[in-house]
């Protein structure tokens, strides 16, 4: 009965994938209590919550059937662009960003449901046109890739507005966008940096500018750069020990809990840490590469693998980011960040690729 | 058809794994980009961003070292400390100055005086220091700002140690004041390499004993190593190294009779100093007018400054020390012992004075004061009447540079060595000396007029002092000290410094016999300051002096009364007493006073009656009226 029990909740669980994410979350949880200051458990126990609340949204989704997901692809993708384009119309001003939308009590950021609405709705339309995969196909999907993307970086969010971008582009790139005109396009994006960058705002071109030479501006937008820096380089080989780091306790690093919290980890586990969250990070893309190379539709290929890289991209963009190879761009470190949302984003993620993996058999037979 | 399809899905999972694959080594190559990155950062830059992180999280914190006390031979305290609550602004991190200002002025009293200093302040100072816009605030100014302190951001509260001179204008110029350090202190701290010591400390000795002593003063600033956040706030001590208080300054004067003397001059401008003879302690040191030294502790506002700056009194002028007058007849017993010791005069040579001086071939006449001449006179009436005409001759037969010689054993022409700054030398004539300084021959004339104290002689009234110390002290001159012993301010242990012999006198204890025996009637009846020396119960040595402010041509009377206030002649007078075994010697100067025995010696007569009687004279020292009229 138990057995049962257990067999029928576990049965569309990838076991592999589930321990590296519970030991990544689980260390989150230990990095955050020394990042929000130690000694106030409250955003250990909420962020516990979140992977509470998230897990339940990855067990369900799990044991959605793909079909399912390709049926509910339009519409939500549909729904996200209508959210998107209300924002753009009345939505709330926090730190200068438009960003939400007020929904009864709460508030919603539609610019997180079209990180997972764009790959599914990519993927379900190359799988729709499979047999018949031409140029005009990839424009179109280029467009359904463009409108969200604009309305997003409007708001302003470039780093949202990246990561949408380049879960898109996964897609394309895996449904076997041609090399021409992948390079045609990297090397028309590079002559349109000119033009776009007097379009950027100011924040925006500062944060490039100071990314370069951060020293030129060390007490105003280069301060969080060289601070991140002084913490990695200070937490040396074996780090400063749990809870012992200077920077990150002293309020020296910004966001500590959110977007810098990887900092914060450098500091206190050093270059050993790092290494080692870098293995469980590998581990957790191996494994989903796995499971989007054994696929058995186009559909779900595209959606694993656009997912798996997408999941890559945060990590690498929110580390280079911290470590100051990268502009600093409001991007979290995937499952260790302080925050519901962008782990929740990310286990329905994992939860999809789970129900591939584990739907898989019964598609073929 | 079906296996077209199949291979056609077969080619495209072969394609679709290949993009995969490619994918993921590019992932990998990011990943590897990475890892080059932490391997730089944590390994190869760890030292270098170890410093960054400490130098982030640790600051130092000075703990500046209670100044040590001030306090006269009797323990009578003369500068303390004592802490109160500071409003302070530091300009750099304030906007809009002079709104900030309007608006704390609604909080706690600003009067314009403060805000005058402050601007002073603002004009002296760099823009990051931080500046007292109001000083010694009470506990209800310091809560009501505190509670609005979110208002004013580079406007903060202190607690500070302020220092106060209790005894306010007394002995001002001998104790001086501590003021703010500003960039001309700093550069000198820096030079001496004590700016390290300083860190912390905002004021320090400006001027007298406060300046001099600093070092003894000022004690080892200790530290403290905190831990500090992002924004500056301290978090936890690390290390603590406890601050040597500075060491307290026992002065050799005496406050009472400091006070006493200033009293003697009421509002005559003036200096007086008075040192015990067997140790060059010094009892009293007095320049009238002084200044209240407490007007210089916070910074001193413009009305203030302005009014000692212009003053025609010229209050800030350290005329003890400082002050260069001819020292006129108070020469007299100097130039006696020289006459003795150089056998140029015997005791019983005397003269027949006409009333005046002619040294031939010139018709000019070196008048005596006494016009008509005071007949027949001899060494010791010489002293006593003061007559000049002795004087011009003895001088003549000695020659300048024999005189020159014979008072630099007395300090005449150098500083006397006492133990503070600024000090003036005065002048002793000399040939040679004429030559560097005015590139002129020496004329015989030029000798004369030394005779008596007067032509290119200056004295301080200090320097005065010291050589009738040494006459008083049987010829050994002892340095002269205002600071008598150093008590050391962590253990309480006291090192005495007073007692230094620096010389001895090149004369013999007879001949100095003769003077002082003569100095002796000079405050008998018949003597220039008999009226100051009538009903004294104890016998004093002295001698009155007059030192002319203008030139007074030849067939010209000076007549008093017709002199502008500020050119009438200084009153001097030079004393010991008592006669037979000195306690005290001091020398008078009181400026445009008239004749030394009438202005001056009555001065000397209260200190003296304070000192050896006890007696306090309820009124100052009256300007007598003279029954001889003086030299």
């Amino acid at each position: 009965m138990i057995k049962q029990l257990y067999d029928r909740i576990t049965e569309h669980i990838d076991g592999p994938l589930l321990t590296f994410l519970l030991i990544v979350m689980g260390l989150g949880l230990v990095v955050l209590y020394s990042a929000s200051g130690g000694g106030n458990p409250d955003k250990v126990f909420s962020q516990a919550r979140s992977m509470l609340i998230a897990l339940i949204a990855m067990w369900l989704i799990a044991n959605m059937h793909p079909q399912q997901m390709m049926r509910l692809a339009l519409p939500i993708y549909v729904f996200g662009l209508v959210l998107l384009i209300c924002v753009a119309l009345f939505g709330d001003v926090s730190h200068g960003a438009r960003r939400w939308l007020h929904v009864g009590v709460t508030r919603i950021q539609p610019s997180e449901l079209m990180k997972l609405a764009i790959p599914l709705m990519l993927a379900w339309f190359f799988q729709r046109y499979e047999s018949n995969l031409h140029w005009k196909e990839f424009l179109f999907g280029a467009l359904m890739l463009a409108i969200p993307a604009g309305l997003i970086i409007k708001q302003p969010d470039l780093g949202t507005t990246l990561l949408i971008c380049a879960s898109g582009f996964y897609v394309l790139f895996l449904a076997g966008l041609s090399w021409k005109l992948i390079i045609a396009g990297a090397l028309s994006i590079a002559a349109l940096i000119p033009t776009v960058w007097p379009l950027l705002h100011d924040y925006q071109r500062r944060r490039v500018l100071t990314l370069l030479d951060p020293a030129t501006d060390p007490l105003g937008a280069g301060y969080h750069i060289i601070q991140s820096t002084i913490a990695l380089g200070s937490g040396g080989i074996i780090g400063k020990g749990w809870m012992n780091g200077s920077q990150g306790h002293l309020d020296f690093l910004p966001e500590p809990t959110t977007d810098f919290i990887f900092a914060v980890f450098a500091e206190e586990f050093g270059f050993i840490g790092n290494m080692i969250l870098l293995l469980l990070y590998i581990l957790i893309i191996g494994r989903c590469l796995m499971i989007t190379a054994n696929a058995s539709t186009l559909f779900a290929r595209l959606l694993a693998g656009a997912i798996t890289f997408t999941f890559f991209t945060y990590a690498f963009v929110n580390m280079g980011m911290v470590s100051g190879i990268l502009p600093v761009v409001g991007v979290p470190l995937p499952l260790l960040s302080y925050g519901g949302t962008s782990l929740l984003t990310m286990l329905v993620g994992f939860g999809i690729l789970m129900s591939i993996e584990t739907h898989k058999q019964l598609v073929q037979s | 058809m079906e296996g077209s399809t199949l291979k056609n899905q077969q080619s495209e999972l072969q394609q679709f794994r290949l993009r995969l694959f490619v994918a993921s080594i590019m992932a990998l190559l990011l990943a590897g980009v990475l890892v080059a990155r932490f391997v730089y950062l944590q390994i190869l830059r760890h030292d270098h961003y170890h410093t960054q992180a400490e130098a982030n999280r640790i600051s130092i914190l000075p703990i500046v070292p209670n100044r040590g006390l001030i306090i006269d031979r009797n323990g009578v305290v003369l500068a303390y400390n004592y802490p109160a609550y500071t409003l302070e602004v530091t300009p750099s991190k304030v906007d809009k100055l002079d709104e900030t200002l309007d608006e704390l002025e609604k909080i706690v009293t600003i009067t314009p005086r403060d805000r005058k200093r402050f601007n002073k302040l603002l004009e002296e100072s760099r823009n990051f220091d931080s500046l007292p816009v109001r000083t010694r605030l009470n506990e209800d100014e310091a809560a009501r700002f505190a509670v609005n302190r979110y208002r004013f951001p580079g406007v903060e509260i202190k607690a500070r140690l302020f220092r106060m001179y209790p005894e306010d204008s007394s002995a001002s110029h001998a104790i001086g004041y501590i003021g703010r350090i500003n960039e001309a202190d700093l550069k000198k701290l820096d030079t001496e390499d004590k700016a390290a010591n300083y860190r912390g400390t905002d004021h320090l000795g400006k001027i007298g004993i406060e300046q001099s002593y600093e070092n003894e003063l000022h004690g080892t600033t200790g530290f403290e190593e905190v831990e500090t956040d992002a924004g500056g706030r301290a978090v936890r001590s690390l290390r603590r190294q406890e601050p040597v208080p500075g060491n307290n300054l026992v002065l050799s004067i005496d406050i009472k009779l400091q006070k006493v003397a200033e009293k003697a001059f009421g509002d005559r401008r003036g200096a007086l100093v008075a040192i015990e003879p067997s140790t060059g302690e010094v009892l009293a040191f007095v320049s009238q007018p002084g200044y209240d030294p407490n007007l210089f502790v916070d910074g001193i506002d413009q009305t203030s400054w302005d009014m000692l700056n212009n003053s025609l009194d010229k209050p800030l002028n350290n005329r003890a020390l400082r002050g260069q007058y001819p020292p006129g007849s108070t020469y007299k017993p100097f130039m006696a012992l020289a006459g003795l010791h150089t056998n140029t005069r015997s005791p019983s040579y005397s003269i027949s004075d006409p009333g005046y001086f002619m040294l031939p071939p010139s018709s000019h006449h070196y008048r005596d004061w006494k016009a008509g001449g005071h007949g027949v006179v001899d060494l010791q009436r010489s002293l006593v009447i003061s007559c000049d005409t002795y004087y011009y001759g003895l001088a003549n037969d000695m020659g300048a540079e024999t005189i020159s010689k014979f008072m630099d054993q007395f300090s005449f022409g150098k500083k006397t060595g006492i133990d503070v700054d600024g000090e003036l030398s005065g002048i002793n004539p000399s040939p040679e000396w004429k030559r560097k300084r005015y590139k002129q021959k020496w004329y015989g004339g030029d000798t004369i007029s030394i005779g008596i104290g007067q032509g290119y002689n200056l004295a301080t009234p200090l320097q005065l002092a010291h050589g009738t110390a040494m006459l008083a002290n049987n010829g050994v001159a002892m340095r002269p000290r205002l600071v008598k012993a150093i008590q050391e301010g962590s253990t309480g242990k006291i090192k005495s410094l007073s007692g230094e012999e620096i010389r001895r006198g090149n004369f013999s204890m007879e001949h100095l016999d003769l003077v002082k025996q003569a100095m002796v009637a000079v405050t008998k009846p018949g003597g220039t300051a008999a009226v100051a020396g009538a009903g004294a119960t104890y016998n004093f040595a002295g001698k009155t002096g007059t030192a002319q402010v203008v030139g007074i041509k030849q067939n010209e009377k000076y007549v008093e009364a017709n002199v502008d206030e500020r050119l009438r002649d200084h009153a001097l007078f030079v004393a010991f007493a008592p006669a037979e075994l000195p306690r005290i010697a001091l020398a008078v100067l009181v400026e445009n006073g008239g004749h030394g025995g009438s202005a001056a010696a009555p001065i000397a007569r209260q200190v003296f009656d304070y000192l050896l009687l006890g007696k306090i004279p309820n009124t100052p020292a009256p300007a007598l009226k003279e029954e001889t009229e003086d030299d």
